[in-house]
């Protein structure tokens, strides 16, 4: 691929993020893609220290052995307190540095809370745009409850480490609901075949299909066997585009609501009423239901 | 928008201690730092510098080699046509080479004495001066700090 295709998309990226240009003047920018083919959009997430990036960097070097060409988008968190961020995922993927089939890039997570950032989206639009066939996701280290990745991955892939916990945690929701394909990486350590084990028992019980497979990234075990898995998927047209669609909604309205609610606080009206909460004029729980009746009538009016 | 910074690490020699202190006091200080770990060749940092589009290269060298080092990062950035990522270097460098780095192009070097402050400092004002963000976001210039 050509360097200039890196540098464009990259600025693109930076544009997009920093907010000093739309999607389409970024993809304005870059040449339109070639071969007629969706691009294949792989999501990693799972606990921190899980092994992403380097089971990312296996991927990297299966799919180019395979002639595809890949784009790395990897989210790392940032602080609440400063904004900064320490970015560091590229670290497990030098090897491919100086092959122009693959890029790599890293986001801070800035404040999106759902384990990818803001642009996150974006970025991976426009690295389909410049033409990469292969598109791989990795999330922040998440807990449970980050799933933002559902709606930009085609599938998605949770990466656990064995005894994170007993079989309870593999029936709570959120984290395991999302999964199209679970990995128990460093499986060289004792536990793997328990929690491999009581991943395939909630497999099972919720009726999906999901593999449960065993890797060892650092060395690249059972790497294939993820790839099968991939490819079977990518074959199945899956089933990801209604679960993204729900999701999106759900979140573009939470995240409405939640701007609304930022507006009505820091209007007169709603400084008035945190005046006078502060002056004792108001209890808690009135202030409250007065600010949330006047952010959003018609939700509060309906419960 | 925050500041992103590459702190990168050229060469043989296995020592980033410092490297990772920097690459924190920056991250304190509010920037997106993208840290590479070691061994780095000048073509990896450049790479590296163009995909993430960061505003500035911190180059972290103790071992001598920053008269080969730095050179070749200077015309690898000018063969790939990017002309808005400033230079900065750090560790063990010579005074008298210091005005050749500048010669080349590094827009600062930070001496061993140079605190996590002065390197903060020198960072956030060579961004101001020289940096991309006032070229880039054209009209939106207003929305960028």
């Amino acid at each position: 691929m050509d360097l200039r295709v890196h540098r464009d998309l990259a600025r693109g990226i930076t544009a997009i993020e920093n907010g000093y240009a739309s999607f389409a003047d970024a993809a304005a920018t870059l040449p339109a893609r070639e071969n007629g083919r969706q691009a294949f959009v792989v999501g990693v997430t799972g606990p921190p220290g899980a092994g992403k990036s380097t089971l990312v960097d296996r991927l990297i070097e299966k799919f180019r052995a395979a002639g595809e060409t890949v784009a790395v988008v990897a989210v790392d968190p940032s602080s609440p307190f400063t904004h900064g961020a320490v970015l560091g995922d590229r670290v497990r993927m030098q090897r491919h540095s100086g092959d122009t089939g693959v890029f790599i890039r890293s986001m801070a997570s800035r404040e999106s809370g759902g384990g990818l950032a803001p642009s996150t989206h974006d970025a991976v639009a426009l690295a389909a745009r410049a033409g990469f066939e292969v598109i791989i996701v990795e999330t922040v280290g998440v807990g449970q409850v980050e799933l933002e990745v559902v709606a930009v991955a085609d599938v998605v892939v949770v990466v656990t480490v064995p005894a994170l916990g007993d079989s309870v945690q593999t029936i709570k929701a959120g984290l395991t609901e999302i999964a199209d394909l679970f990995i128990v990486n460093m499986a060289d350590r004792p536990g793997a075949n328990r929690t491999a084990v009581d991943l395939k028992h909630m497999v099972r019980e919720s009726r999906r299909d999901i593999a449960v497979l065993q890797t060892v990234a650092s060395d690249g075990t059972g790497i294939d066997d993820v790839m099968l898995a991939l490819a079977s998927a990518r074959a199945s047209e899956s089933t990801n585009a209604e679960r993204a669609v729900r999701f999106e909604v759900v979140r573009n309205i939470r995240d409405a609501a939640v701007r609304r609610a930022l507006a009505v606080l820091d209007d007169a009206q709603g400084r008035s009423v945190l005046e006078r909460l502060r002056a004792g004029e108001l209890t808690r729980s009135e202030a409250r239901e007065e600010l949330l009746v006047y952010a959003l009538p018609e939700v509060i009016n309906a419960d | 928008m925050p500041t992103k910074v590459l702190v990168a690490k050229p060469g043989l020699d296995g020592h980033d201690r410092g490297a990772k202190i920097v690459a924190r006091a920056l991250r304190d200080a509010g920037m997106e730092v993208v840290y590479t770990g070691l061994h780095q060749t000048p073509e990896m940092i450049v790479t590296a510098a163009v995909q993430e589009d960061v505003d500035v290269i911190g180059v972290s060298i103790l071992s001598g080699a920053h008269m080969t080092v730095f050179p070749r990062i200077m015309r690898l950035l000018e063969e790939r046509g990017v002309d808005d990522i400033c230079v900065v270097g750090g560790g063990v460098i010579q005074e008298d080479d210091v005005p050749k780095l500048k010669a080349l192009g590094v827009r600062a070097v930070f001496d061993a004495d140079a605190t996590t402050k002065d390197l903060i400092d020198g960072i956030e004002r060579i961004v101001m001066e020289f940096g991309r963000a006032s070229k880039r976001s054209g009209a939106a210039a207003g929305g960028s700090s």
